[in-house]
């Protein structure tokens, strides 16, 4: 069923990208503009309207106070931890924001969570694969970065629901790529993927056995990518201003977005020639012009691309493996395009990369991958399965602010573990226990993921009570928490504060909210709706009308269904759904004695012992009413 | 402390497999042979989990393939369009079979998985207990193994010698150099206890098949000392790598 198809979505730091898999092979869905790549922007325009993509590009340097980028950098974070983002990223927060709150940016007047935003770059996607299969789209796959955290994997899911769709899988997105990289070539070895995209970086090693796709370490940082190359580029051009001009831009908006468009451009360029030349046109008709070659940008990018040297070794190390057994560097992200990342990819592990694969576009065509997987399969996916791990140690913080490990990092996903509570004093109802996420030893150095409450403890003397609490992380590297105690058998009750993040009825509040949004959605899907059913009553004529039944109408019966169905045809492109639905009900009346009539001579094409084969009546008995029972497209 | 993958219902054996809930013909284990369903999980150990005996030399080879066959019966991803309880149980099912596997594969873990399923609490010299026990005041069981006590003793005051020098912000090339080659002839020993370990899988399965108590509970004990000897010479290694590279 078409209603059923699963997308895969690359939810990206600077573009994001829809895809399906095309009988064989997995393809990107363009946008209305026939652009593949949808870049991560959200903007508010005049009439406070969002636009998204390429359309709101143009407001980052008209409005910049009014659009967002990169807004992947604070999902799933709080405030504290992005100060470093905000001193580098144009973020507006919120002015009443409060501590522990979710972060709320600014756009015009108006605030946005980060899953919020994300779900309008989202539902721009899932409007793009609406228009492209001219069907409604629920469902899909949605690539994270494998060194997300549970909090940052849960914001992406949050976001999915807010944008409408049910999110069956968060893929990893090197994982997601080594799926497009294996579909491809069917071989069975040792892999590394290397995944330097806008804002994040992966590493992830993977074992590939006859369609297993066993990821054996994986790596990472999620706040390193050609964002911080681009930073760095502003930063030295706003320096040079500041010295030859003797103006300091710094604080103007407007000029450091068409500073960061143009060295943005210039990065590019070097990929592919030695020297580029920057020529930024600044208010008041100053200039600001440079030339930069190739070496000189490397020299300045090196200490950002070095820093995926740190992980890379780290994932060798986990995986057991040295450099020399990985048979095959795959290359993924938009900033693996840089000579120098890939001379650096080649230093690493011996042996010249991957670069087959259009990096840009791997992630999505690996995610649609996955979804046909989830889906039952294809003749293309048959056996393929991918076991990813948990790029992060879960721990709990125990006595003395230590952080107790209890599920490694690299751990096959689903993973478990259980652990046993008891109380501290008699009678004692309630146990807090306190999740972390991270490698470091002492739990305020690793990530708080949430607080649990057990509650309702049955009153016993301290240290009676035996409470049984299982962690399970899922396919989807979300954690899991449920609790029995033991003595009596009862269901513990948790209750979950997430340290950074949203609750279910925060996003159950959003889902409604996104409503004013998606209005221009539901109308659209109306539409989708009684064209696809427009389809169906139509095809259903077109073998009423090869039946014998057909030539038992009269004329101005044939007319009048001739009238009709021209009458559908017409409407059915056009964007009114009412219209629609009226010509169909219209058509559906009109050819009411014709499905009698093809009704009756199925019933005597039987009596006359001829099988239901020999009787042209298209498509079986049930195909009585030519509307009631027909193929979907 | 134990490790975790020792704390799941490792004691909880499972006496006889029921019918399969879908189709009701065949006896079923975590998935039916008949219509291939995924079958709510049993509490096994881990080894009865892959159908092997409770014996410490396990092919990996064929670990790995029943871990593949398994996985493709087991994950999620073959549920994710069948209905809440069998997802449900697909997750179960499958985090066992990664926690299963995960310490089947490790030789280490292996064996202390099944000391624990024989009643030996190993002492966990992790450092989070010397953390815990440090914060809690108690006094953190640490015995040093008595043929490592004179080269230990040295190691520990030259550590302390390089943390202190680390602190003024100096350091002696000829102090690393030497805390360097100790390290190296520490990691050697336990490469030597390993393979000693792997002489007792032989003592244990051979007891193991013959039923003598006498010798299995001998095995076992030289395994629990063995293991432990591990233990605090891993843990020593830690912080000698703490000091190098802070």
């Amino acid at each position: 069923m078409t209603s059923d198809r699963i997308v895969g979505i690359d939810l990206g730091t600077t573009n994001s990208l829809v895809a399906y898999m095309q009988g064989e092979s997995p393809v990107v869905i363009p946008g209305e503009d026939g652009s593949n790549l949808v870049p991560s922007v959200v903007a508010l325009d005049e009439r406070d309207q969002i636009i998204v993509g390429n359309a709101a590009r143009k407001y980052l340097i008209e409005t910049p106070e009014r659009s967002v980028y990169s807004i992947k950098r604070l999902m799933g974070r709080g405030v504290e931890d992005i100060q470093e983002e905000l001193k580098l990223f144009p973020f507006r927060l919120a002015d009443d924001l409060q501590p522990g709150e979710v972060l709320r940016i600014k756009l015009g007047e108006r605030t946005f969570t980060p899953p919020e935003i994300s779900a309008f770059i989202l539902r721009q996607l899932k409007r793009n694969a609406e228009r492209f299969f001219n069907a409604p789209v629920t469902k899909a796959v949605i690539t994270v970065p494998a060194y997300f955290n549970d909090a940052q994997r849960q914001a992406t899911k949050d976001a999915g629901r807010i944008a409408g769709l049910e999110v069956l899988r968060l893929v990893n997105e090197p994982t997601a790529a080594s799926l497009a990289y294996g579909l491809d070539k069917k071989q069975n070895g040792v892999v590394a993927v290397y995944d330097l995209g806008g804002g994040t970086f992966d590493i992830s090693i993977l074992k590939l056995h006859d369609g297993i796709f066993e990821v054996i370490a994986t790596n990472g940082d999620t706040h390193l990518g050609g964002d911080d190359i681009d930073n760095l580029l502003i930063r030295i051009a706003l320096d040079d201003i500041r010295g030859d001009l003797g103006l300091d831009l710094s604080r103007n908006g407007e000029a450091v977005a068409t500073i960061r468009k143009a060295v943005i451009e210039a990065k590019i360029a070097l990929s592919s020639q030695p020297a580029t030349h920057l020529d930024i046109e600044l208010s008041g008709g100053k200039r600001y012009q440079r030339e930069i070659t190739r070496e000189q940008f490397e020299q300045l990018a090196q200490p950002i691309i070095d820093r995926t040297v740190g992980p890379c070794k780290q994932a060798l190390k986990d995986a057991k493996l040295k450099p020399e057994q990985i048979e095959e560097a795959v290359l993924v992200g938009g900033s693996t395009r840089i000579p120098r990342v890939r001379a650096l990819v080649e230093e690493l592990f011996q042996r010249k990369p991957h670069t087959d694969l259009n990096p840009d576009e791997v992630v999505a065509l690996g995610a649609a991958v996955q979804a046909v997987i989830l889906g039952g399969g294809s003749a293309a996916t048959e056996n393929m399965l991918l076991l990813d791990v948990t790029p992060l140690s879960l721990g709990i913080e125990v006595a003395g602010g230590v952080t107790d490990k209890i599920i490694l990092r690299n751990s096959t996903i689903p993973a478990s573990a259980t652990q046993h509570y008891t109380t501290q004093i008699d009678g004692q109802a309630n146990v807090a226990i306190h999740v972390l996420q991270g490698e470091r030893e002492l739990a305020s150095d690793c990530r708080s993921l949430a607080r649990f409450d057990l509650k309702g403890i049955p009153p016993m003397t301290a240290g009676m009570p035996r409470i049984e609490v299982k962690f399970l992380i899922d396919a989807n590297g979300i954690l899991h928490v449920s609790a029995r105690e033991q003595r009596s058998g009862k269901e513990a009750e948790i209750e979950v504060q997430p340290s950074y993040g949203l609750t279910d009825d925060q996003v159950e509040g959003m889902i409604l909210d996104s409503f004013d949004y998606a209005e221009e959605d539901f109308r659209r899907r109306q539409v989708i709706e009684a064209r696809n059913e427009a389809q169906t009553i139509l095809a259903a004529l077109e073998k009423g009308k090869q039946s014998p039944a057909w030539s038992r109408l009269t004329t101005d019966e044939k007319k009048q269904i001739a009238k009709l169905e021209k009458a559908l045809n017409r409407v059915k492109s056009e964007e009114d759904y009412t219209a629609i639905r009226q010509a169909i009900d219209a058509l559906n009346q009109g050819t009411m004695r014709l499905a009698e009539l093809m009704m009756d001579s199925a019933v005597s094409t039987a009596l006359k012992g001829k099988t239901m084969d020999e009787a042209d009546m298209g498509e079986g008995p049930a195909a009585g009413h030519p509307v009631a029972k027909a193929e979907f497209e | 402390m134990a490790s975790p993958e020792t704390k799941s219902s490792a004691s909880v054996v499972a006496e006889a497999t029921p019918a399969c809930w879908s189709c009701g013909t065949m006896r079923a284990e975590h998935f039916c042979h008949a219509c291939g369903k995924v079958q709510p999980p049993v509490p096994v150990d881990y080894f009865r989990f892959f159908g092997f005996p409770r014996k410490l030399n396990v092919d990996l080879a064929v670990l790995e393939r029943e871990f593949y066959d398994l996985s493709r019966k087991l994950h999620p991803d073959l549920y994710a369009r069948a209905d809440a309880r069998e997802q449900e149980w697909s997750l179960e099912q499958s985090s066992l079979l990664n926690d299963a596997y995960r310490t089947l594969k490790d030789p280490v873990r292996r064996t202390q998985y099944l000391l624990r399923l024989e009643g030996v609490e190993l002492e966990e010299q992790s450092k989070t207990a010397t953390e815990k026990a440090r914060a809690t005041g108690e006094i953190k069981k640490q015995v040093v193994p008595p043929d490592l006590l004179e080269e230990v003793f040295e190691l520990n005051m030259q550590l302390e010698e390089l943390r202190g020098q680390k602190k003024m912000g100096e350091d002696d090339p000829a102090l690393i150099e030497e805390i360097g080659k100790q390290k190296l002839e520490l990691e050697q020993k336990q490469e030597t206890l390993l393979e000693e370990l792997r002489r007792d899988w032989n003592e244990w399965d051979k007891a193991a098949d013959s039923g003598s108590e006498a010798e299995r509970l001998a095995v076992r004990d030289k395994m629990v000392d063995l293991l432990n000897r591990r233990n605090y010479i891993r843990n020593l290694v830690r912080d000698v790598n703490e000091v190098l590279e802070n």
